[in-house]
C-alpha cells in the first residue's frame, strides 16, 4: 500500500516537473481556450442571448455557454498529451525503468492517469480564474463542485489517451490523434453548441453528439459549475472511463495486448 | 388592530409579495410569487392589458385594457373585475395620483390625457396633448403630471389644479416612459427610437443630462430605452432597453451607464420586489420575466409567463 502511494507520488511529481519544465505547454494550454473565449465567442452573434436550457436559469451570453466546453477542451488536449507522452517514454527508454517496478502494471497506469488529471485540473482552474476576471463568474459552490466533475472527466479523457497510446507506435502520430480523435470529439459535442441546436442541423449529427462521451463530460462539468446534479452525464462519463480504462489495461497487458506485437 | 396587522406585515419575511404582470396577447395577468419565483395565479382581463397599478392599500388593481377601451378595476384578492372606468379610447399607460383617487390616463389614439375619479367613476377632465400620448408620471407632491407623446416627441407638463399644460419640453424620438425622482427635483424621460433617456430639472424644466446607451454586439437601432426604475437608495436607475434584450444600470448622480444585464427578448417594464432587492423585467417577445439581483446586478432566473408580457406591478 505504502509503496503504491510512493509510486503515485513519484509519478505525479515527475508529471508536474515535466509540465513546469515545459513553460510553453502551460501557455499553450491556456491560450487555446482563451482564443476561443475571447475571439471566437466574442465575434459570435449571440449578444442577444441563448435560449434557456438547464442548468441555466436565465438567458446567457454565448461566452458564458462555452466556458464549460472549453474546460473540457483543456482536459481533452492535456489528457491526450500526457497519455501519449508514454509513447515518448517508450522511445526514450524511461518506460522500461517504470515497468521494472515491482508494482502491478495497472496501478502504474492509474498513477500515470491521475498525474495527468491533476495537471489538467490545475489548467482548467487557471482558465476558470481568467474567465472570472473576464466577467464570466459561476456561483461559488460551482467552483467547488467542479473539482470532482473535472477529475472524473479528466480521468475519462486520460484513459482514452492511454488506450490510444497503447496502439500508437510513434510520437509522430500525435497529429493523427489530433485530426481523428481530438477535433471530432470536440466539434461533435455540446461544447460549442447546445444539443438542441445540433438537432436542428440533423438527426444523425445530433445522435453522434449525444453518444459522444466528451458531450457527457462537458455536461457534467457544466452542471457542476452551476451546482446542479446531472446523474445521466455522471453515469455515462463513468461508464466511458471504465471502458477506456479496460481498453488501456488490455492494450498494455504484455501477455495479450498490443505491446507484445510491438515487441 | 390595523396597526398591529401592519406591523405584523412589516415583520414578515422580506421576500413575501407578488409581482403582477399583464400579458398583452393572452389577455391575462400572471401573478409571480416573489419567494418561490413561480407563477401562482393567472387571472383573465379585458383585451390587450398593458398598464397596471395598485391602489395605495393594494386592495384594488387598475388595468389598462387597451383594446377594450377601458380601465378595469379588479379585486386584488379574488381577481374579480369589480367595475370598469370610463377611460377614453385605447388607454395604454396611466398613473395614480398620490391622493389615491384620480387616475391620469394616456389615450393613445385620441391625443388626450383623461383624468378619472375612481370613486365617482366619472371623467373629471380631458386635456389635449401631443399625438400618441403614452408615458405618464406624477410628481411626489401631486402638483404636476407628465404625459409624453410618442409622435410629437414632447413631455407635456400638466398642472393638476388647473388641469392645463404649463410647459412642453422636446425629447428624442418616441418618448415612452417618464418618472420623477423621489425628491421631485428631476424628471426622467426615455425615448425609444432616439435611444436616449433625458433628465430634466423640475424647477425650470431645463435639460440636465442626456444618457446614451451602447450594448456590445447589438446594433444601435435595437437599443430602445422604454421602462425604467429607481433603486431604493435613488443612486441607480435600471433602464429596460427593448429589443437589445438588455437592462442598463445608470448611475443617477453621474448619469453614466455602469452595467448592462442580459435579460429576455424585448424587455418592456419592470417592478421591484417589496424589499427592492429583486427587479422583475417583462420580456415581451420571449414571453417571460427575468429576475435581476439588484445588488449583484445580475440576472438570476427567468420565469415563463403568458404571451407578450408588458406591464408589471408589485403587491406586498
Amino acid at each position: 500500500m505504502r509503496r503504491g502511494l510512493t509510486a503515485l507520488r513519484a509519478i505525479v511529481l515527475r508529471e508536474a516537473l515535466r509540465f513546469l519544465g515545459q513553460r510553453g505547454r502551460l501557455v499553450a494550454a491556456l491560450v487555446r481556450p482563451l482564443v476561443w473565449l475571447l475571439v471566437f465567442a466574442a465575434g459570435f452573434r449571440a449578444a442577444l442571448g441563448l435560449s434557456i436550457i438547464p442548468p441555466y436559469q436565465t438567458y446567457i451570453a454565448y461566452e458564458t455557454y462555452i466556458v464549460p466546453g472549453l474546460c473540457g477542451m483543456i482536459l481533452l488536449f492535456n489528457g491526450m498529451q500526457s497519455s501519449l507522452s508514454l509513447t515518448y517514454d517508450r522511445e526514450m527508454g524511461s518506460m522500461k525503468l517504470l515497468l521494472t517496478s515491482p508494482l502491478p502494471r495497472w496501478w502504474l497506469l492509474v498513477c500515470k492517469l491521475m498525474a495527468g488529471s491533476v495537471i489538467s485540473i490545475l489548467q482548467a482552474y487557471a482558465f476558470l480564474a481568467i474567465a472570472a476576471l473576464y466577467g464570466i463568474q459561476m456561483p461559488w459552490q460551482g467552483y467547488l463542485l467542479a473539482l470532482p466533475a473535472l477529475f472524473i472527466a479528466a480521468l475519462m479523457l486520460g484513459a482514452l489517451g492511454l488506450a490510444l497510446s497503447s496502439f500508437i507506435k510513434q510520437l509522430e502520430n500525435f497529429a493523427g490523434v489530433m485530426n481523428f480523435v481530438i477535433f471530432p470529439m470536440f466539434f461533435l459535442s455540446s461544447a460549442l453548441y447546445p444539443l438542441w441546436k445540433m438537432a436542428e442541423a440533423g438527426r444523425v449529427l445530433h445522435s453522434i453528439c449525444a453518444a459522444n462521451p466528451f458531450t457527457h463530460a462537458v455536461e457534467l462539468i457544466r452542471f457542476a459549475l452551476y451546482a446542479t446534479p446531472n446523474l445521466p452525464a455522471l453515469g455515462w462519463t463513468l461508464l466511458a472511463l471504465a471502458a477506456f480504462m479496460a481498453l488501456a489495461l488490455w492494450g498494455y497487458d504484455p501477455a495479450r495486448g498490443m505491446m507484445r506485437r510491438k515487441g | 388592530m390595523r396597526c398591529l396587522l401592519a406591523l405584523a406585515l412589516l415583520a414578515a419575511p422580506a421576500q413575501a409579495g407578488e409581482i403582477w404582470v399583464t400579458n398583452e396577447r393572452d389577455d391575462t395577468i400572471s401573478v409571480i410569487d416573489v419567494e418561490t419565483l413561480e407563477v401562482v395565479r393567472t387571472i383573465p382581463t379585458g383585451e390587450r392589458p398593458r398598464g397596471i397599478t395598485f391602489s395605495k392599500d393594494f386592495t384594488r388593481v387598475y388595468i389598462c385594457a387597451s383594446d377594450s377601451d377601458t380601465v378595469q378595476v379588479m379585486d386584488a384578492e379574488t381577481g374579480d373585475i369589480l367595475h370598469e372606468l370610463p377611460s377614453g379610447e385605447d388607454p395604454e399607460q396611466f398613473v395614480l395620483h398620490p391622493d389615491d383617487r384620480h387616475l391620469w390616463i394616456a389615450n393613445e389614439d385620441d391625443a388626450v390625457t383623461t383624468v378619472v375619479d375612481v370613486q365617482t367613476r366619472t371623467v373629471v377632465a380631458q386635456i389635449n396633448v401631443g399625438i400618441e400620448p403614452e408615458g405618464m408620471a406624477v410628481s411626489p407632491d401631486g402638483k404636476t403630471v407628465i404625459t409624453t407623446s410618442e409622435t410629437t416627441n414632447m413631455a407635456h407638463w400638466i398642472d393638476t389644479e388647473s388641469n392645463s399644460i404649463f410647459a412642453n419640453t422636446l425629447v428624442d424620438s418616441r418618448p415612452r416612459h417618464a418618472e420623477f425622482t423621489e425628491d421631485g427635483t428631476q424628471l426622467w424621460v426615455s425615448s425609444e427610437i432616439g435611444g436616449t433617456v433625458t433628465v430634466f430639472s423640475t424647477d425650470d424644466q431645463s435639460e440636465i443630462a442626456k444618457i446614451d446607451f451602447e450594448v456590445t454586439g447589438v446594433h444601435p437601432d435595437r437599443v430602445q430605452p422604454v421602462g425604467f426604475e429607481f433603486t431604493e437608495d435613488q443612486k441607480s436607475v435600471f433602464v429596460a432597453l427593448g429589443p437589445s434584450n438588455h437592462v442598463a444600470v445608470v448611475n443617477a448622480e453621474t448619469f453614466e451607464v455602469e452595467d448592462y444585464i442580459l435579460v429576455g427578448r424585448r424587455v418592456w417594464h419592470m417592478a421591484f420586489s417589496p424589499d427592492k432587492t429583486l427587479l422583475f423585467t417583462t420580456n415581451g417577445v420571449s414571453g417571460d420575466v427575468t429576475v435581476i439581483d439588484v445588488a449583484a446586478r445580475a440576472a438570476t432566473k427567468t420565469i415563463k409567463v403568458g404571451r407578450f408580457p408588458w406591464g408589471a406591478a408589485m403587491r406586498p
